[in-house]
């Protein structure tokens, strides 16, 4: 599975943070979302799935490769 | 229906009813009687508001995901059509500069981004030890004071205004005016007049502190955008706006969380045991994420515009026409939260709408969990034998600010 982020839909809001600390960052300058891990584990993807779910700018997908 | 002539609904006809709509003085936490049978029967449809225009009314927690991240719809509250809140939001739009409250990407986005670097979840994190001691000590000297006591002066409302005041260099000595202030800024009852003095009043202290802050910067959050203003990066209105839209939205939402909050609890004994006997920070995060589904304080919904015709639900909402998210109705979709009227702090509750959802979704959503959970996770704990010290049909409950709230809450121990 990969994690895609559209960068220029992101609002900042740092719920993939929340969500996954361990796959999301956020930059310090503006908060924008940093993708820490593009092709996380599967012990990671329930999380990874709920930054998904909750990112309200809609910016994350997870996707079979 | 096939049996009318017109071939219309079969609510064609019916009055349009009324937003926002009365709540049921029996279930002063529930959302209004009426929401319920329009979600389940016209999750979509025309309410009229105050000054009689009929915007979309929508109730369906995945119609108000699609539409929120939908770019024809639109938070510019100078196309006509909007559906304002009340007869002040609607004379202050023409003269309010650009902020992240008014426009749509790309621009709201560059705003939003400007605005971001106090509310990263870092930094907010880094907030949780003074948080908790700041706690810590309210709830010493509520021990140390007259039982009962108001929770609300206690505790609900100096924590979040200390920590919004803190934040953004604000002293806290102003509290009572800030409050106040906020107060009736964001009462629907008042005249359009009284509102904006009271917003305006607000302006002024916040653009002369700034000033203050420009000439003599400290590290806190008004001084970061005075040094943003001086780099050319952000005009000296948009940052003065930015702080009084702070400081209103830091402190009152979050009081009315912690007193309703308690007022959920206190009435669902079970669900408070839950947050007494633990410190596992993730069942307090859950918890806190149910009570702000189950309460979604937002009381007069989040207002949009259509700037194309969008077909949903079998229905055409024509451009120009005004939308409003009910965010308590989604919240309570039994298609998102199963027996979603049932408190459940152990449910997911991650998904609920109560910070809104889309590109402005709550800026201080990270802040508000933050305080919250220290709140809820040190109060019951601290004062396990807490009760309410008034029936609850006593409690005066404000049903026209523009978030729900009590006026005061009497507790005992």
């Amino acid at each position: 599975m990969r994690v895609e982020l559209d960068e220029p839909k992101c609002v900042a809001a740092g719920q993939c943070v929340m969500a996954s600390p361990e796959v999301f960052d956020q930059r310090e300058e503006d908060g924008v979302a940093i993708l820490l891990e593009e092709r996380p584990g599967d012990e990671l993807l329930d999380g990874v799935r709920e930054a998904v779910a909750v990112c309200p700018a809609a910016a994350l997908r997870l996707v079979e490769e | 229906m096939a049996d009318t002539l017109t071939g219309c609904p079969a609510h064609a006809g019916a009055p349009v009813p009324a937003y926002p709509m009365p709540r049921a003085e029996a279930c002063p936490l529930a959302p209004p009687p009426a929401v319920e049978p329009l979600r389940a029967e016209q999750p979509i449809t025309k309410v009229r508001i105050w000054n009689g225009g009929t915007p979309w009314l929508i109730t369906r927690h995945a119609d108000q995901r699609a539409l929120l991240t939908d770019p024809r719809v639109s938070n510019d509250d100078c196309e006509p059509g909007f559906p304002h809140v009340n007869a002040h939001r609607a004379q202050i739009a023409p003269h309010t500069p650009k902020l992240i409250t008014n426009t749509d990407a790309p621009e709201h986005t560059r705003l939003r981004r400007t605005v971001n670097g106090p509310f990263l979840v870092k930094r907010i994190e880094a907030m949780r030890p003074a948080i908790q001691k700041m706690v810590d000590g309210m709830i010493d000297d509520m021990l140390a004071g007259p039982n009962p006591a108001d929770l609300l002066t206690a505790l609900a409302l100096p924590v979040p205004s200390l920590v919004i005041a803190e934040l953004l260099g604000v002293p806290y000595k102003g509290h009572a005016f800030f409050q106040r202030n906020a107060g009736l800024a964001l009462d629907n009852s008042l005249s359009a007049d009284e509102a904006t003095a009271a917003s305006r009043a607000l302006g002024q202290y916040i653009d002369t502190l700034f000033r203050e802050k420009l000439e003599n910067p400290d590290d806190a959050v008004l001084s970061e955008m005075a040094g943003r203003v001086k780099a050319g990066e952000m005009e000296h209105a948009e940052a003065v706006n930015m702080g009084v839209a702070m400081l209103i939205a830091g402190h009152e939402t979050t009081a009315t969380m912690i007193s309703l909050g308690t007022l959920a609890l206190l009435q669902h004994p079970e669900q408070l045991a839950v947050l007494r006997d633990t410190e596992d920070p993730k069942v307090i995060g859950n918890a806190v994420d149910e009570l702000l589904r189950y309460l979604s304080i937002l009381q007069t919904g989040v207002r949009r515009v259509a700037l194309e015709d969008i077909e949903i639900g079998g229905l055409t909402i024509r451009a120009g026409e005004g939308m409003i998210f009910d965010v308590q109705a989604a919240n309570w979709d039994p298609e998102a939260f199963p027996e979603a009227e049932r408190l459940d702090l152990g449910r997911p509750a991650r998904q609920h709408q109560a910070f809104g959802y889309g590109p402005h979704q709550c800026l201080g959503q990270n802040l508000a969990r933050l305080e919250l959970q220290v709140v809820y996770g040190t109060l019951y704990r601290r004062i396990p034998t807490l009760q309410l010290a008034a029936r609850v049909d006593e409690l005066e409950f404000d049903h026209t600010g523009t978030t729900y709230g009590v006026h005061s809450l009497p507790v005992t121990w």
